[in-house]
């Protein structure tokens, strides 16, 4: 796991030297345009004869021609997207190429984190900025970091997929010009096709044993976006199809000759060992096969899953107990305790003189809670695995390809590059598959059935008592308001560290200040003259990880609760108060947008409300509106206007189908989700006690995306982080009422 | 043996009657449009249709449906046109899409039943399908889209 631990090192380092200021960053101007070659290409040791690879990212036999989607699809689309900035600099169209994700290689390090991993605010477009940014860039080369996450596929893809389909489609215009003797102005492509002057059309797969000899033409130009053909225009998903027919192979559906299949029970009190175990009565039961103890529990291997399932449910396991509280209630009384310096994670922003703030004018205080949440997309964690005396190969869907390889290996005592990894397509992830619960155990089951093909797959309850869940979090904010003015507002929270706890799994700990305790808390874009940010970081509670948004998803539905309670006490219009504070010209037109879009004119009157938020995170601003009335039945959510400034749209129909899910995803857990410990086990554990919204909660939603931000952004996360107290500040002004802690059917109900 | 048909071929499989349809179809006879979420009707993705009527496949022992015909995303006729497919396409329902072939096959069953579906009615019938990407609202334009182009004919 070296390699996970020099990443983390370097990117703290650098996260750390560049808030301190005066550090300098050496000349790093040239990383802005990402080295895309240092790492070598790792289709060149696969190629057939007569095949040719220009980059990392295309590849031409003469049968096929194959395009690379390094970032994982996850449901978002980037299984579309990616080839299809490929496709659009060399002039292909779809249906004539195939996709294959990539194996694990340091050549896919992910460009898309430079900008969240460097500490500065998103619209901070200064020079020191843009220096940290270069920087992060550089060592994110350095490091080789292949990972799919942070709402970065498209900032990462942007120039880089782009220029390696300009270097594909100029290199085949020079085999041709080559090969027919004219010079290479005269030549065009079209449809997988260079044309030649006479207008003979040569296929681009009849050039790659020519364009195999002579150098990549590696200084091509991507085309300006004007001349887009397929970018930027309504587009149909490549998945699409495939997915509406039923005929799409996710992970969990591979199937291998010979293969055995496997589940698990592993110790709820997530990390800790199996004691003993009592295997008696799942031994005869029908088609099992072998029952193996693993590292923190046992499997059942047998001739179909259900088998399996039935009879790992029949083991008797004595477990080791939690390492963190057993019970939910000891959570919250940790967290509450956290307030304290030898807790701090770090002092994230100090404008103005917050001490004397707080004392001038009206004093407001609130306390705000958000719940541990589970991830759980509809297909549960599985795999496909073999193992031989050589080493492991593996089929699964996961956003750390290299990470498997590493988490694989170690599990059984094998090297890295002894595991193969063939990643697959996910029926849905939202930070689940980031983790390795089922990664570790199959190696160990795999390892233990050498030469058996073994399938993997946990039961949804054992999927629900293993997922890593969201952070827990409490909120004390205050401030105070003078005069229909906000004076000062001051932001402290305690959450568990979902990032480095991330990492600490991924073997590379971290002692720095996790940063996604900060996002949607520093990152508030109102002109308040006193304002502080300050994350604490609890101890000794549950592990938790990045769950779609991550810490935006706590933090943002505190501090937008906030600032509306505050705007409320100034006697002002949540929206206007809105857009007179916000200080990003760009910000401000969103949200202006957004008043538009709804035709904000004041409350709405008797049983009615609407409610407002704005949170940036990714560095994607994203502004919403709820409306919704109160019924006999309870709150019916009536309608919901986003807008979302992502800089440049690419697929703007894959663009609305995330927005909508984003804000869906965050209303429902909002509304009805939460993981609770007995016992030290999650006591959720099927989709009736964790259900998130289903069709008849579902509200109309009106889409909107701006390019006026002057980066390209990524829309899988941003949709998120508003939902919640756009949500929760409409139950406010349809009924007095105000809720500071999800899941909000706790305190209200709902329709 | 317990015998069935599925997608008009008829199977012998050699199971306890108490295994569930869903995991017999997946993995004794390789057939996986219907997807396994939750083991326990909460999620809807692996509903097939049963003599025509839409079930949860993770419900049906298979010892109760011997001798039934058993239809799955795989058997369904003339697919690739089936009005309900093509509206799937047209509005890009799917994300992920592991939901999606369930929310199908309860789709066919929902216009069999009511051709010309309000959205209440939609909304009682389909709730029950689970979507975790979030793709509710693309779901009942494409059932009234699939249910204006079934009127036509």
């Amino acid at each position: 796991m070296g390699h996970m631990q020099r990443i983390s090192r370097r990117a703290f380092l650098v996260g750390s030297a560049a808030v301190a200021g005066g550090i300098a960053f050496g000349s790093y101007g040239e990383a802005h345009q990402a080295d895309l070659t240092s790492h070598g290409n790792p289709l060149t040791s696969g190629l057939g004869p007569n095949s040719a690879s220009f980059n990392p990212w295309v590849e031409i036999s003469p049968e096929k021609i194959t395009l690379i989607a390094q970032h994982a699809d996850i449901g978002q689309g980037v299984g579309s997207v990616q080839p299809i900035m490929i496709a659009e600099e060399m002039d292909l169209d779809p249906g004539q190429f195939e996709i294959r994700f990539a194996g694990p290689s340091p050549a896919y390090y992910n460009t898309g984190f430079a900008e969240e991993l460097a500490p500065f605010l998103a619209s901070d477009q200064s020079p020191a900025a843009e220096e940290a940014r270069a920087a992060s860039l550089e060592w994110l080369r350095k490091s080789g970091l292949q990972m799919t996450g942070g709402s970065s596929t498209v900032p990462d893809g942007y120039e880089k997929l782009r220029v390696a389909g300009a270097v594909a489609r100029e290199t085949l215009k020079a085999a041709a010009a080559k090969r027919a003797g004219v010079a290479v102005a005269d030549l065009r492509t079209q449809s997988g096709h260079v044309i030649l002057p006479d207008g003979t059309k040569i296929p681009y797969v009849e050039l790659a044993a020519e364009a195999a000899k002579i150098p990549p033409v590696l200084d091509a130009k991507p085309r300006d976006p004007s001349q887009w053909r397929i970018l930027g225009k309504p587009m149909t998903r490549l998945d699409v199809r495939s997915k509406a027919m039923g005929e799409l192979k996710f992970g969990i559906d591979l199937k291998m000759d010979g293969m055995l299949f496997a589940s698990v029970k592993l110790n709820p009190a997530k990390g800790q060992p199996l004691k003993s175990h009592d295997a008696s009565k799942a031994k005869s039961m029908p088609g099992v096969k072998k029952i193996l103890e693993i590292k923190n529990g046992v499997a059942v291997i047998a001739t179909n899953s259900w088998y399996a399932m039935k009879a790992v449910e029949a083991i008797d396991c004595k477990w080791a107990p939690s390492a963190y509280p057993a019970e939910q209630a000891d959570h919250w009384k940790k967290l509450d305790a956290s307030f304290k310096p030898q807790f701090l994670g770090k002092e994230w922003r100090k404008i103005g003189n917050i001490d004397a703030g707080l004392k001038d004018g009206t004093p407001i205080k609130a306390e705000y809670r958000a719940p541990y949440v589970a991830h759980q997309p509809l297909e549960p964690l599985n795999g496909l695995a073999i193992a031989s005396d050589k080493g492991l190969e593996i089929w699964l869907g996961h956003q750390s390809p290299q990470a498997v390889q590493s988490i694989a290996a170690a599990a059984i005592g094998i090297k890295p590059e002894q595991v193969t990894f063939h990643n697959q397509w996910v029926g849905g992830s939202f930070g689940h598959r980031l983790e390795f619960e089922n990664v570790r155990v199959l190696a160990e089951i795999a390892n233990q059935m050498k030469g058996t093909p073994i399938k993997l797959i946990f039961s949804r309850e054992e999927d629900f008592l293993q997922d890593i869940p969201r952070q827990i979090s409490v909120g004390k904010y205050a401030g105070t308001v003078k005069k229909g003015k906000i004076v000062a507002a001051d932001f402290k929270l305690a959450a568990t560290a979902p990032f480095k706890g991330l990492l600490e799994r991924m073997g590379s700990p971290s002692k720095d200040p996790d940063p996604q305790l900060a996002a949607g808390m520093w990152n508030m874009y109102y002109d308040i003259p006193h304002f502080r940010a300050t994350s604490y970081e609890a101890q000794g509670l549950s592990p938790c990880t990045t769950w779609r948004s991550v810490g935006a998803s706590t933090a943002g539905f505190f501090t937008e609760s906030f600032i509306d309670e505050l705007i409320h006490a100034a006697g002002l219009d949540p929206m206007k108060a809105r857009i007179e504070m916000c200080a990003v010209p760009t910000y401000r037109k969103l949200l202006e947008t957004l008043a538009e879009m709804s035709d904000w004119k004041g409350p709405l009157g008797k049983g009615k409300g609407r409610g407002v938020a704005f949170v940036e995170s990714f560095g994607t601003p994203t502004a919403e509106v709820v409306d919704v009335t109160m019924t006999e039945r309870g709150i019916r959510i009536d309608k919901v206007w986003v807008v979302v400034d992502v800089g440049k749209v690419m697929d703007p129909v894959n663009f609305e189908n995330q927005v909508q899910g984003g804000v869906i995803w965050g209303l429902g857990h909002a509304i009805n989700c939460e993981i609770t410990y007995k016992k030290g086990a999650a006591q959720q554990t099927n989709y009736h006690h964790h259900e998130a919204m289903r069709l008849y909660q579902c509200p109309v939603i009106e889409v909107r995306g701006l390019e006026n931000d002057p980066k390209v952004r990524g829309v899988g996360e941003p949709p998120v982080p508003p939902a919640a107290p756009a949500l929760a500040n409409a139950i406010f002004a349809a009924t007095g009422k105000r809720i500071r802690e999800m899941p909000f059917n706790k305190f209200i109900d709902f329709v | 043996m317990i015998e069935l048909t599925v997608n008009g071929t008829r199977h012998q499989v050699d199971v306890v009657p108490e295994m569930p349809l869903l995991w017999v179809l997946r993995d004794e006879l390789g057939i996986t449009s219907a997807k396994y979420g939750c083991g326990v009707a909460q999620c809807g993705a692996c509903t097939v249709q049963i003599d025509g009527k839409a079930v949860r496949s993770c419900q049906s022992r298979i010892g109760e449906i011997a001798g039934k015909s058993v239809v799955t995303m795989e058997g369904l006729a003339n697919k690739e046109h089936h009005p309900v497919v093509q509206a799937w396409i047209a509005h890009q329902v799917p994300q992920c899409g592991y939901c999606q072939t369930g929310q199908i096959m309860q789709t066919i069953s929902l216009l069999a039943h009511i051709p010309k579906p309000t959205d209440e009615q939609i909304d009682q019938v389909m709730s029950g399908n689970l979507c975790r990407c979030g793709t509710y609202p693309r779901i009942r334009t494409a059932i009234h889209a699939a249910a204006a182009k079934m009127a036509e004919k």
